[in-house]
């Protein structure tokens, strides 16, 4: 019988960040390359607890804990600036946001 | 057999939402994409009997946090379609070269370290029951210290973002055109 090794959940992560990682590169609207930097973070923490129940140890989910609650936090600030720009500029584009450019 | 069949089904529930996020046109749509991935990590997450780790990620993520994209998505409108043109040359081309490195690198260091739920030294390994108790003393004790620290961090956090949504320009002198 087939059993389920932390290498598959390992590769399970592992896709799911390549596709985040392909959602914040290809992606111009910042909400949807925000959603991709959330599911980056959501493959981490599929590895954290995969790894700590290899390890038998709790560390693991300790670790997810704390993910959860910066992503949290990064989820306020990162909407509000969003947001503010949008009130501005009228864009939620990355490509119109170019000011800087030199 | 039960792990299989939920790894697989749940498994392949959040590659489909992933998936759903990066390619749907409509933001609406990548949130509920988001929220089907969220949902069945949720299940593989008591799987691993990360049970309050399962119920934080429903409440906090899918509750909390899609909630607030799904706000901004609505405030924002959605009707403005997203410029899908190529503007850098072959970005499209490298993005996908550098997934498919990514992806091989990390299934070929998967496979070839060998995981598996018992290390070598011992016989085996019971598997660590997040239940509330368990995690929660662990939290408390040994990384009470990390705790404090993110209370911190979120109250700042929430500050930060009334201050951004409170904010005016005062003046005319702008440096934008």
């Amino acid at each position: 019988m087939l059993e389920v090794t932390p290498g598959w959940y390992m590769t399970l992560a592992a896709a799911l960040f390549v596709l985040g990682l392909t959602g914040v590169l290809v992606r111009r609207n910042a909400l949807v390359m925000f959603m991709s930097v959330e599911l980056m973070l959501n493959a981490v923490n599929l590895t954290f607890v995969a790894a700590g129940r290899a390890a038998g140890v709790l560390d693991g989910q300790v670790a997810v804990f704390f993910v959860l609650v910066v992503a949290a936090a990064e989820v306020v600030v990162g909407l509000a600036i969003i947001v503010a720009i949008f009130r501005r500029r009228e864009t939620a584009s990355v490509d119109e946001l170019a000011a800087l450019r030199g | 057999m039960v792990e299989l069949v939920i790894f697989v089904l749940m498994g392949s529930g959040a590659l489909a939402g992933g998936v759903t996020v990066v390619m749907a046109r409509n933001p609406v749509r990548s949130a509920m994409g988001m929220l089907g991935s969220l949902v069945s990590l949720a299940v593989i997450y008591v799987v691993n009997l990360a049970h309050l780790v399962a119920a934080v990620q429903v409440v906090v993520y899918a509750g909390a946090v899609l909630t607030l994209f799904l706000f901004v998505i609505m405030f924002i409108g959605v009707d403005r379609a997203e410029d899908t043109s190529e503007t850098i040359p072959l970005q499209r081309k490298l993005v996908a070269g550098l997934a498919l490195v990514v992806a091989v690198g990390a299934a070929v260091l998967v496979w070839r370290g060998r995981f598996s739920w018992t290390p070598a030294a011992a016989e085996s390994v019971p598997i660590p029951n997040g239940t509330v108790q368990a995690l929660g003393g662990e939290l408390f004790t040994t990384w009470v210290l990390g705790v404090e620290i993110t209370a911190l961090l979120l109250t700042i956090a929430a500050v930060g973002a009334i201050a951004l949504a409170f904010y005016r320009r005062s003046g005319k002198a702008s440096a934008e055109k």
